[in-house]
């Protein structure tokens, strides 16, 4: 009897010992994913306080931009380590999940639902969003409305149209704001221009680029002389995709715009006769034009572009030669650029509300950022304004003060037709078509490896 | 009464046995069972997210296997398995067969074999997709192998060899990877097999004169049988579950055309939209396509004895 006590006992203690093995597990990882910081503060204390605001601002971001503006722009933000600081009493969290695989937005949706059950400090209070995918958090009640915590149209009357249209959402509430215009431009090679086309200052160069007609010519030109007009023929999409007429989905139907489809045929062209390559974006291909020793003659991009991503601080690179100018292209387009949301729910209504104002509405903030990190910033008058000025001069571009050209390119961009499911149209029409591209299909045969693509990303649309 | 006092310490004996059982048992129901139960369960539901907002779950009995068996793609994608798979096993078992039979041969008595064991058995070591990403760096457009072919005269500079936008040339990387990261493995059990061989018989071979190529074929083979048997349906279920490799080196899409796109990288494809419906009832169509490979596998090769 006592035997068999025992072993009961000693199976009992096994089993539990490793379920709650299990569990503790369990409720590790969540945390671990969850929270790259874990809270330092007490229980006992917060419960105390929290009836007046939140202790702990969660801001869900992908990359350190953000951060750094906060860091070197926001008025008395107390760095503390890389991922956090400190706002007065208030500790400011940075969870930083990367884009890659859509990462941030699996973690962020999982977030958001579960946001009502969450304990305070651990709720979203700011999340930041790009335009791709936008209205998929905008258009849903997870955004709180700017009004809601007492930011009035007349304090974003001075940012650009189109940053407002993005994050306004089916009942015309605005959902968020910016302080970053993100305009692109051509991004030429000042060299290879004077030697190809005999001419290197932006204005001289523009009639060559004019339009996509002229564009291909030029195309021509580069290559006689051993030159690719650009990178690769996804460079080219993001102008083409913005100077849409129809939406990608309209109604829970699919649809093709007709200039998504110009640029289809005007990439084939491109291919085949070698102006181009098929590579996607940040592929080492793709960057290897970057480079003095590149042979590519063009990029489309916006400000961020230059100062962040085209290795412009390394010897070597063409912004170390100052060898870059930018020109208005052939038609207006606009890339990235990010968000700030507030999300529903939050403990801290009050500094999201300021920590807003001040990082997208605040002139000399915006001037600031403007100066200190090249920025294109989000106040239509300020911009204008710097554009006229001098000491704004881009090194990488040759002195060149691109503040002008952008400003120009935001007042063309038309984005009536954002829908939810631009991301994952955009990518996977992109990935069909280099299939096309190669000689790997017909352009029915792409077509329709796109419309399963993206069936299986939305099952609830149709061909 | 005495008699009854032993027969109650044998039963307590084997209840033991059951008990140590217990953690494995927990184990396998909490992280097997369950999940494959769950996985049948919402194979016949309709359960999706679009952005943040959910759909479902709604009950809708087999239309969810009916769309996956009347699309078309799940063939192809079961054929670009298995022909990925047969790409890499082919020159998997025969390089391991004749590594194998010079390893365990007791008259070659090869010099450090004890080194090269080791060297053969790394590539497994390192992360597929470690070793995946490096295989798309070296056979990117402007990658070292195509530097290489051009400066041996081999290729056009102007247009590089696109390797991984072909069909061929894609599936073709994808079993090279794939050979070379489990072909240790295997030489490692075939050796196993080979030296659980009882030597006299080889004796008996040498005696009667038989030359090392009949000893491999009239001996060595036939015995070595049942590792073999064992080693394809091992390398069958891995290679039906191959992911890591093709993924990385296709950035996920499977291309070109999908051609290289696997069962289990079409399952992922369920995943951006938390559909649980279709990736279960996938789930459940490989399940069963698994098995009845494994069993005409066992079958064919148990046939005669």
């Amino acid at each position: 009897m006592k035997k068999k006590l025992l072993s009961v006992l000693l199976s009992t203690a096994m089993v539990s010992a490793l379920l709650v093995g299990c569990n503790g597990t369990t409720e590790e990882v969540v945390e671990e994913t969850g929270e790259e910081v874990v809270a330092e503060e007490g229980g006992e204390e917060e419960v105390a306080e929290a009836a007046d605001e939140g202790k702990v601002l969660n801001i869900y971001c992908w990359n350190e931009e953000f951060k750094s503006r906060v860091e070197d722009h926001y008025p008395g933000y107390e760095k503390v380590d890389a991922t956090s600081g400190k706002i007065g009493d208030v500790t400011v969290k940075f969870n930083i999940t990367a884009n890659q695989d859509n990462a941030y937005q699996n973690n962020l949706d999982e977030k958001l639902l579960a946001q009502d059950s969450a304990a305070a400090d651990d709720k979203i209070d700011i999340f930041l969003i790009e335009a791709d995918y936008a209205l998929k958090y905008v258009d849903t009640d997870y955004a709180l409305a700017l009004s809601e915590i007492g930011i009035t149209d007349a304090d974003v009357a001075g940012q650009f149209q189109y940053t407002k249209d993005v994050v306004t959402d089916s009942n015309g509430n605005l959902k968020g704001s910016s302080w970053q215009g993100c305009p692109g431009a051509l991004i030429y090679r000042r060299d290879i221009a004077e030697e190809v086309l005999g001419v290197s200052e932006p204005a001289d160069v523009q009639p060559f680029v004019k339009d996509w007609d002229t564009f291909l010519d030029t195309a021509a030109k580069m290559k006689d002389k051993g030159y690719f007009m650009t990178s690769s023929v996804m460079d080219t999409y993001r102008t083409y995709s913005n100077n849409v007429t129809s939406k990608w989905v309209e109604g829970d139907k699919i649809n093709i715009d007709a200039n998504i489809d110009k640029w289809v045929d005007d990439s084939k062209v491109m291919v085949d006769k070698g102006y181009a390559g098929t590579h996607g974006l940040w592929s080492d291909d793709w960057s290897k034009g970057f480079f003095m020793d590149g042979k590519v003659f063009c990029y489309f991009g916006p400000a961020w572009l230059i100062n962040f991503c085209m290795s412009c601080d390394q010897e070597g690179s063409v912004g170390s030669e100052g060898q870059w100018a930018i020109t208005e292209g052939p038609q207006g387009f606009f890339w990235g650029g990010t968000w700030m949301c507030v999300a529903a729910g939050t403990d801290n209504p009050t500094l999201c509300k300021d920590l807003v104002l001040t990082m997208t509405t605040d002139t000399d903030v915006l001037r600031e950022i403007t100066t200190d990190d090249d920025d294109f910033t989000n106040n239509e008058a300020l911009m204008n304004e710097m554009a006229e000025e001098d000491g704004f001069g881009n090194d990488y571009l040759g002195g060149q003060n691109p503040l002008g050209i952008f400003a120009k390119g935001v007042s063309t961009v038309d984005l009536s037709n954002l829908s939810a499911y631009d991301q994952g149209c955009n990518e996977e029409f992109q990935n069909a078509m280099t299939q096309y591209f190669n000689g790997e299909a017909t352009k029915d045969e792409a077509l329709e490896l796109f419309y399963t693509a993206v069936l299986e990303k939305y099952p609830n649309l149709s061909k | 009464m005495k008699q009854q006092h032993k027969k109650s310490k044998v039963v307590s004996f084997n209840k033991w046995g059951y008990i140590f059982l217990i953690p494995f048992v927990v184990v396998y129901l909490v992280f097997s069972f369950v999940p494959l139960v769950s996985t049948i369960y919402y194979s016949f539901f309709e359960k999706y997210r679009v952005g943040v907002i959910e759909v479902g779950p709604n009950w809708i009995w087999f239309d969810n296997y009916k769309t996956l068996l009347t699309n078309g793609d799940l063939i192809t994608y079961t054929t670009n398995t298995l022909v990925m798979w047969i790409i890499g096993f082919i020159p998997q078992l025969l390089v391991s067969l004749l590594l194998g039979s010079w390893f365990s041969d007791t008259r070659l008595r090869i010099k450090g074999s004890a080194f090269f064991k080791t060297v053969i058995y790394l590539p497994n070591l390192i992360m597929a997709s470690a070793f995946a990403m490096l295989f798309f760096t070296l056979f990117s457009d402007g990658g070292p192998i195509n530097a290489m072919l051009q400066s041996l005269g081999l290729q056009n500079p102007d247009v590089p060899y696109k390797w991984l936008q072909h069909a061929w040339s894609a599936r073709g990387i994808v079993g090279f990877l794939n050979f070379l990261m489990w072909f240790g493995n295997t030489t490692i059990l075939l050796m196993a097999g080979m030296m659980g061989i009882d030597p006299s018989l080889f004796e008996a071979a040498e005696v009667d004169g038989a030359n090392a190529t009949q000893v491999f074929w009239k001996i060595t083979l036939p015995l070595l049988r049942p590792i073999l048997v064992f080693v394809l349906i091992t390398s069958l279920v891995g290679g039906i579950q191959m992911f890591d490799v093709p993924q990385i080196l296709t950035n996920g899409t499977g291309d070109p055309l999908r051609s290289s796109m696997t069962l289990i990288m079409y399952l992922n494809k369920h995943l951006f939209s938390k559909n649980y419906g279709m990736a279960g009832a996938l789930s459940v169509v490989l399940f069963i396509i698994t098995g009845i490979l494994s069993l005409l596998v066992y079958k064919v090769s148990t046939a005669k004895d």
